[in-house]
């Protein structure tokens, strides 16, 4: 089974979930998909036993072949191939890697070329088959690096994916085709109105999902009640406790030193298997 | 004119809360809120809407089932496995056009589609420009880039010097977009491990790019250990530390009163938050 942890508002502690949880069931693997600020390795310490480049293919222009026809600039949706008078400009970072400017160049003066724009790393931490994405610096598409990541999912375990922030492509990447999603809100009007909008995205693909609330006592009861109105099932409320913050801050899964937690991850656990059917 | 964008690579800092107040404490300025796929910073102020406009980000595609005759070539032209048999995933295509370029039957259309909205709204704090992305739409950087332009041309018209950024999380495309040809950066930031770490990362960003930035750590009381961590590592590489906010649950009371916090109370964070707004302001110029 392919649990995804994501949430509309950052920071409310899709980490700190992915990792307990990942810590709390056997036969785990933990897929980090928020590849911009990957975290869980930080909680997780993996030790990391392979290094993998990811590359999307990118135009490579033979100077000598082309004529500035300006064939392929006009073709490229995304504004990646400017043409002037005797110079094609390409500009990489907008580029998607469709492959399309190769084949409408009438004088085959296009070529693909592989562009690193991430890694992907894999190792263990204890139990856990750990994997994670890192975006390179600079770049600006997640989601082939995402993609290269769910790769490697492994359908014998539980696999469980920590995505970014957001509700745009790289989270969608990241819970698309996963069969439960746990959104992870604060019971605050950010965390309200950015978990509206990330339940609008699992309805979209069709995902069932259900909800945790952290720092419960934070803010207002506005969380619980559209939850109840709309009958979404909140999964486990986790109180606001400095304790728990201050565990966080160090960089330590809080069941690690609170092990009273395991218990209500493992029930967590159950709740999204029976949920998932 | 000058542009400043509040950014944090890692999300929930207080990236919001403190551009919230920067708008509530700055004179002549345009508010552009360039979160597009999470806005908030509507929610903080009262909002009276002026002008929307539909975006048109990107394209889809389209097949015309009477002309597809099943040849498969648009299953295999298709980078990003969008196409199955002769059936396109909304969710997967990017629309780059291939699938219609190879059709043979011209069975394929690219459609431009609305990817979301612009709106340009009065605060009592001056114009704000905000957006919305559709949900798990792609061009969010573009949307962004609306948003600043927008911003740029009314204060230009209304001869007001700044334009206050509030950015997305991450370092991606959308982060980018808020960032590029601004005049500085300020990154909010927390003193936990994951703070740190993604510090770390949106800091090589804005170098790569550049932009001066500066670094304030909220909440830094919670890890002191931590935030003398961040300290060093901004003196190491240069980076001016501006101010240091305690944690302090009014800030959420002021986010659930809908308001910046520097006016819903004149407690410590406040006063920490306005020391620092002209702290910015002076190195600004
Ligand atoms: S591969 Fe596609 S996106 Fe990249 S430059 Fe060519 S046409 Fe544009
Ligand atoms: S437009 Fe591009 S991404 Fe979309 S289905 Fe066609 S080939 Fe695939």
């Amino acid at each position: 089974m392919i649990i995804s942890i994501a949430s509309g508002k950052g920071g409310t502690g899709k980490t700190t979930i992915a990792t307990n949880m990942a810590l709390s069931l056997k036969n785990v693997q933990l897929l980090d998909c928020d590849v911009e600020e990957p975290n869980a390795h930080i909680f997780l310490k993996p030790e990391i036993k392979q290094q993998i480049s990811v590359y999307t293919s990118v135009p490579k222009i033979d100077e000598t072949r082309c004529d500035y026809c300006g064939k392929c600039a006009e073709f490229c949706e995304f504004n990646a191939l400017v043409a002037l008078k005797n110079k094609i400009m390409v500009f990489l970072e907008l580029c998607h890697g469709c492959g399309g400017c190769p084949i409408v160049c009438p004088k085959n003066a296009i070529t693909e070329e592989d562009k690193e724009v991430g890694v992907v790393k894999k190792g263990v931490a204890g139990d856990i088959e750990f994997i994670c994405g890192e975006l390179n610096i600079g770049e600006p598409m997640a989601v082939p690096v995402i993609r290269r990541v769910k790769n490697e999912i492994d359908d014998d375990k539980t696999v469980i994916i920590d995505a970014s922030p957001g509700t745009s492509c790289s989270v969608v990447a990241a819970v698309h085709g996963t069969d439960y999603c746990i959104l992870v809100t604060e019971p605050t009007p950010f965390g309200l109105h950015d978990l509206k909008l990330a339940v609008e995205v699992l309805k979209k693909l069709g995902i069932p999902f259900g909800v945790i609330i952290n720092r419960e006592g934070i803010g207002d009861q506005n969380v619980q009640g559209y939850c109840k109105e709309e009958g979404v099932p909140i999964l486990l409320t986790i109180p606001m406790d400095r304790r728990i913050a201050e565990v966080y801050s160090r960089g330590v899964p809080f069941i690690l030193e609170m092990p009273e937690w395991k218990e209500k991850f493992l029930e967590l656990f159950d709740k999204v298997q029976s949920m998932r059917s | 004119m000058k542009q400043i964008t509040v950014v944090s690579g890692k999300g929930g800092t207080g990236k919001t809360t403190i551009a919230a107040s920067f708008a509530a404490l700055a004179h002549n300025h345009v508010i552009a809120d360039c979160d597009v796929d999470a806005p908030d910073l509507h929610l903080l102020f009262e909002t009276c809407l002026k002008e929307k406009e539909e975006f048109r980000g990107s394209k889809e595609a389209v097949v015309d089932e009477e002309k597809c005759i099943d040849c498969g070539r648009c299953e295999k032209a298709c980078k990003f496995g969008a196409i199955d048999g002769h059936t396109i995933d909304p969710i997967l295509c990017e629309g780059c056009g291939v699938c219609a370029y190879v059709c043979p039957e011209n069975a394929i259309m690219l459609r431009k589609k609305i990817s979301g909205y612009a709106f340009i709204s009065e605060t009592k704090y001056g114009p704000m420009i905000h957006a919305m992305l559709n949900i798990a739409e792609e061009a969010s950087g573009k949307l962004v880039a609306l948003v600043r332009n927008k911003a740029r041309k009314i204060a230009e018209e209304q001869g007001r010097e700044l334009i206050l950024i509030d950015g997305p999380p991450g370092i991606g495309c959308p982060v980018i977009a808020s960032l590029t040809g601004v005049d500085m950066a300020l990154i909010v930031t927390e003193p936990t491990m994951s703070g740190l770490y993604d510090l770390e990362r949106i800091l090589e960003l804005t170098h790569y790019f550049g932009i001066v930035s500066l670094v304030c750590i909220n909440k830094y009381d919670i890890n002191k250990e931590n935030t003398n961590q961040i300290i060093e590592f901004c003196q190491r590489n240069g980076v001016n530390v501006i101010s240091k906010i305690p944690y302090d649950p009014i800030v959420t009371e002021a986010m659930v009163a809908g308001k910046p916090v520097v006016e819903f109370s004149d407690g410590k964070v406040s006063r920490d938050i306005g020391e620092m707004w002209d702290n910015v302001m002076y190195a600004l110029k």
